[in-house]
């Protein structure tokens, strides 16, 4: 097996004191394109966001490349659930995207030449190059979805944490969104997605974790879902068609 | 009752000319000295207020600074009481503290229990102005005569303003402005996505804390010229007024601060050009003008453009209808440019004369007479229409 | 204690009761901030019924001020719907703006109106019983007491007439909506009944304490119940105490009755912010400590279900491997310990057999996540404070 790029051991995570993941243990090798999924109020979110250190868990530890993650920022960029801010924030797309460089470039330092250059590319990746200059509340949630995404492609990581990438946007979005991201996991990047279709999750992803406060299975696509453990995840007798 | 607002009023016409007008008031502005200080400290208080105020805003913390201005009223009381100093320094520095427990308070109380923050933000105020009230009212009973001076923070007393305190505003602003662009990256970017900010590696709470330090600091700097009354809405206006000009926040800070100090400007002069007329209120009310216009005038989000765009695009849809329907009649006829009678165009429910004018107007059409022809152009355009719109429909 | 004495307490009570209701709903409903913008702006009001009237017990006035009440609600959800601002900012902007008008009106009237912007602020309780309501030459008692007793029994009609359509509309608006029940007309009604109350009541004790005894005594009574009945009556228990004791502190220390009843409505908070039994800061703080407690127990346990390596459950493991620092590991190995949840060999700890089946038991519910349940295991979790 490769090289383990997110090591989670013994995690505990509690909202006031209302735990809401348990003794997570969860490896995850480098290079894999890795779906969490689960049903509403399993703590897929949570898990990233323990993992980013944005909630601080009670128990257990998390290491990425065999060091605490404050170590390794540098390594990993998140993209937050679109919803999580407020698009009617003044601000333009392109800004939005340079905010990418701020982990690298520290305090005070402002972006110049270079970081705009980085963004700037970043937005022809994700075909916004044309809606730089757009104020973001002006943008389709998929080009919203969007900006986050070249907002964490600036960060030039290793390790990429995307919260409901997929949510509310349209088809062609979530094909270029996919694409990205397989083109991630072929540069040797590992990809971390909360994701809520399970139909889509044999075609887009090749490793899969199953979570419902406590880790029910995690392994390759092909080996593990199926519908014993989607079962076990989703309660007695979930129904779901598969689709090869 | 007593009648002490009336009196407070006539004291802030500044012991001058019972009325007067702008041009004389202009002409005092750079030879009296009471008139230039007070001039030059609301003008200061506008642009830190506004400045701030963006902040204010865009974290939704809106009400926040009518809490806090009101959580302030205790501290001015209390740091009299124990120091006895009318001195507007040291009445400053407990209205902060008192101001910033009233806030650590308010997230106590929405962190920690069920009440939301809106129930948090009414109990604060209004048991710390109570409080406040309390203390006035006993200290206007006691022997000492030197009180009068606190029933400004209620509602401002712009004239009280010495040099003193406009230096202390200048300053404040000074620091505040230095701290702005120096972690301008850092505000910005908690201001828009605060957990992303963490991953970053940023001490988000140092931030939030840098934020709203300042954003009471300005409250407090302003309760001697406005009042606790009417503080928050020298924190909100100017913002929300120039929120509707510009999509950048760089821009909007900046116009909130030129929002903020011409409403200090013009608020002073009309007050002072006017008899009976205190300047917090007057002030304020300049702001909600600037708030008012900026609602209604501004290209991109103003009512009146919005409501101007609905007409326009359903004023093009009704033309493109009569264009269609022309189109669907020229059709039957070998010959497009065919005259057909404007009569038969009173079926459709689209057409008005002055549809068909414009239509004319744009070459799409050719009018002789009682009867009309669709031009060449005009059956291209309508044409395309009718492709366009029938994809559509699929 | 003389008549006025009387008269001045029995006052503030009513004013307590019949802003206690309406108070009760505005904190249930999250617009507790609406009340203070109506008690802000219905100053121009009250100075326009002024110049009408010259009779600040005027009913005339009472309903214009009122009306500025309404309007206040109505320009800030007109504003709120056009998106320009976000929702608090709406309220922030339009009552500052119609006080200021207020303000500004008094004074270029200053020789007509003897009003004072103090006095709508903070009210002038001590002078109430002096202004008589005459009926034919009998005097019947102090116009303020009548003016809010009338209010009070209106608010007290409605309350029982609509409470069901309150309760409903403040608890589910979809379901209440469905059911038939507008609740824009029961919002309205409730913000009228608001403004009405502040207008009545201002003249009294200001608008500011209205403000206080709307909103102070309805929270305490909410971090003490969540019964819409029990929290009515809390409220208004809560707010005619806090106006009687208030009274006499003020007249106590000889300064505004206004201040003092809303400083005693502030230690009342205080005490239940405190002290409440399952709510209050205290409350919450210790059952965190426990809870942090009982979540690591429990973690601990799951740990040990889940893995059967050695080197897993070694002693030293749970400082190392689950990152707890030293002081809470040997709390939490002690209080498993202790209620023979685990034995441990060679410093290899192990499961009992009470303590597999408590952390299957224990999972099982935190995954199914049914609150009957979890009230269950609190129980069980009880057996481990001591």
């Amino acid at each position: 097996m490769n090289k383990i790029a997110v090591k989670v051991d013994d995690l505990t995570v509690a909202y006031n004191y209302k735990p809401v993941l348990w003794d997570i243990d969860l490896k995850i090798p480098e290079g894999v394109l890795m779906a969490i999924v689960g049903p509403n109020g399993a703590g897929k979110s949570t898990l990233i966001k323990s993992i980013l250190g944005i909630l601080k868990p009670i128990a257990g530890s998390v290491s990425i490349y065999g060091k605490p993650y404050e170590k390794q920022r540098q390594l990993v960029a998140y993209v937050p659930q679109k919803g999580s801010v407020d698009w009617d924030f003044p601000t333009t797309a392109l800004d939005v995207v340079m905010m990418g460089t701020y982990g690298s470039l520290g305090w005070i330092k402002r972006p110049g030449q270079k970081e705009k250059k980085a963004a700037l590319e970043a937005l022809e990746k994700v075909g916004m190059l044309a809606f730089k200059n757009r104020q973001i509340s002006q943008l389709s949630g998929g080009q919203q979805q969007r900006i986050f995404l070249a907002r964490a492609l600036v960060q030039n990581a290793s390790i990429y944490f995307m919260d409901e990438p997929f949510q509310g946007v349209d088809a062609t979005t979530e094909i270029a969104i996919i694409n990205i991201l397989k083109e991630l996991r072929k540069a040797g990047k590992t990809v971390i997605v909360v994701h809520h279709d399970l139909q889509t999750v044999p075609e887009y992803f090749d490793w899969v974790t199953f979570l419902n406060v406590k880790k029910i299975a995690t392994g390759p696509v092909r080996d593990i879902f199926n519908d014993d453990n989607l079962t076990k995840t989703y309660g007695i007798n979930y129904q779901v068609s598969i689709q090869e | 009752m007593t009648n002490k607002t009336n009196n407070d009023c006539k004291s802030k016409n500044l012991a001058t000319t019972k009325t007067m007008d702008i041009t004389k008031y202009i002409e005092l502005v750079f030879t009296d000295y009471t008139l230039r200080t007070i001039t030059l400290g609301t003008a200061i208080l506008g642009a830190v207020t506004g400045m701030l105020g963006s902040f204010a805003v865009l974290r939704k913390q809106s009400l926040l600074g009518d809490a806090i201005s009101h959580a302030a009223l205790p501290g001015i009381a209390i740091a009299f009481l124990i120091t006895g100093a009318k001195d507007s320094n040291t009445l400053l520095i407990g209205a902060l503290i008192s101001g910033l427990i009233g806030t650590f308070w308010i997230r106590g109380i929405v962190t920690k229990t069920h009440l939301k923050s809106d129930t948090a933000l009414g109990l604060i105020l209004s048991l710390f102005f109570g409080f406040g009230m309390l203390l006035l009212t006993f200290i206007q009973k006691q022997p000492n005569a030197n009180q009068a001076g606190l029933d400004k923070y209620l509602f401002g007393q712009a004239a009280t303003l010495v040099e003193s305190d406009v230096w202390l505003m200048a300053i404040i602003t000074g620091i505040c402005l230095i701290v702005m662009l120096t972690f301008w990256k850092e505000f910005k970017i908690l201001l828009f996505d605060a957990d992303y900010t963490k991953t970053l590696g940023f001490n988000t709470k140092f931030i939030d804390i840098l934020i709203t330090t300042f954003i009471v600091l300005a409250i407090v700097l302003g309760l001697q010229t406005v009042g606790v009354v009417l503080m928050s809405a020298m924190l909100l206006a100017p913002a929300a007024a120039a929120r509707q000009w510009t999509n950048s926040l760089s821009v909007m800070v900046v116009l909130a601060a030129l929002f903020g100090a011409f409403s200090g400007v013009f608020g002073t002069a009309i007050s002072a050009s006017q008899d009976n007329l205190s300047t917090g209120p007057v002030i304020v009310l300049v702001a909600g003008v600037f708030v008012v216009f900026s609602f209604i005038f501004s290209p991109n989000r103003g009512l009146l453009f919005k409501q101007i765009r609905f007409i326009k695009n359903r004023r093009d849809l009704e033309l493109h209808k009569t264009l269609a329907f022309m189109h669907h009649i020229a059709e039957t006829h070998e010959d497009i440019s065919h005259p057909h009678a404007v009569k038969l165009l009173n079926n459709f429910q689209g057409y008005t004369r002055s549809t068909l004018q414009k239509l004319v107007d744009k070459n799409y059409v050719q009018l002789h007479g009682n009867m009309w022809s669709l031009t060449k152009t005009g059956f291209e355009v309508a044409s395309n229409l009718y492709t366009k719109q029938s994809t559509e429909d699929e | 204690m003389s008549n006025a004495q009387l008269e001045i307490q029995l006052i503030a009570s009513l004013v307590a009761v019949a802003c206690a209701i309406p108070g009760t709903f505005l904190v249930l409903r999250k617009m507790a901030m609406i009340s203070d913008a109506i008690s802000h702006s219905i100053l121009p009001g009250i100075v326009i019924g002024f110049f009408i009237t010259q009779d600040l017990n005027s009913p005339i006035l009472i309903l214009l001020a009122a009306l500025t009440g309404i309007i206040t609600v109505v320009l800030v959800e007109y504003i709120q719907k056009t998106g320009l601002v976000k929702e608090d900012t709406a309220i922030g902007l339009v009552f500052p703006a119609l006080f200021s008008i207020g303000v500004i009106l008094i004074a270029k009237n200053a020789n007509d109106v003897h009003l004072d912007v103090d006095a709508v602020l903070l009210g002038e309780l001590a002078f109430a019983p002096f202004d008589r309501l005459l009926i034919g030459g009998t005097d019947v008692g102090p116009k303020s007491l009548w003016v809010i007793g009338t209010i009070l029994l209106v608010t007290i009609a409605l309350l029982i007439l609509f409470f069901k359509e309150l309760k409903l509309s403040t608890f589910d608006k979809g379901l209440a909506a469905s059911l038939g029940f507008s609740p824009a007309i029961i919002h309205y009604g409730l913000m009228s009944v608001s403004s009405i109350t502040t207008v009545g009541a201002f003249d009294a004790v200001g608008a500011i304490l209205v403000v206080a005894l709307m909103i102070a005594p309805a929270a305490a009574a909410y971090l003490l119940t969540t019964d819409l009945k029990k929290m009515l009556a809390l409220a208004i228990t809560f707010g005619v105490f806090s106006a009687i004791l208030g009274y006499w502190v003020a007249h106590w220390l000889d300064a505004s009755i206004a201040g003092s009843i809303t400083t005693v409505l502030g230690f009342v908070f205080l005490l239940v912010y405190l002290f409440a039994p399952s709510k209050g800061i205290i409350a919450v703080m210790y059952r965190e400590k426990q809870q942090r407690t009982e979540v690591s127990l429990l973690t601990f346990l799951l740990h040990l279900k889940n893995h059967d390596e050695i080197e897993e459950r070694h002693v030293n493991h749970l400082n190392e491997h689950i990152n707890w620092q030293k002081v809470r590991s040997k709390t939490v190995l002690e209080l498993a310990l202790k209620n023979n949840m685990i034995h441990i060999e060679n410093n290899i700890v192990s499961l009992t057999k009470k303590g597999n089946n408590f952390t299957s038991k224990a999972i099982n519910y935190i995954i199914t996540n049914e609150d009957t349940q979890i009230e269950d295991m609190k129980d069980d979790f009880f057996l481990f404070r001591g």
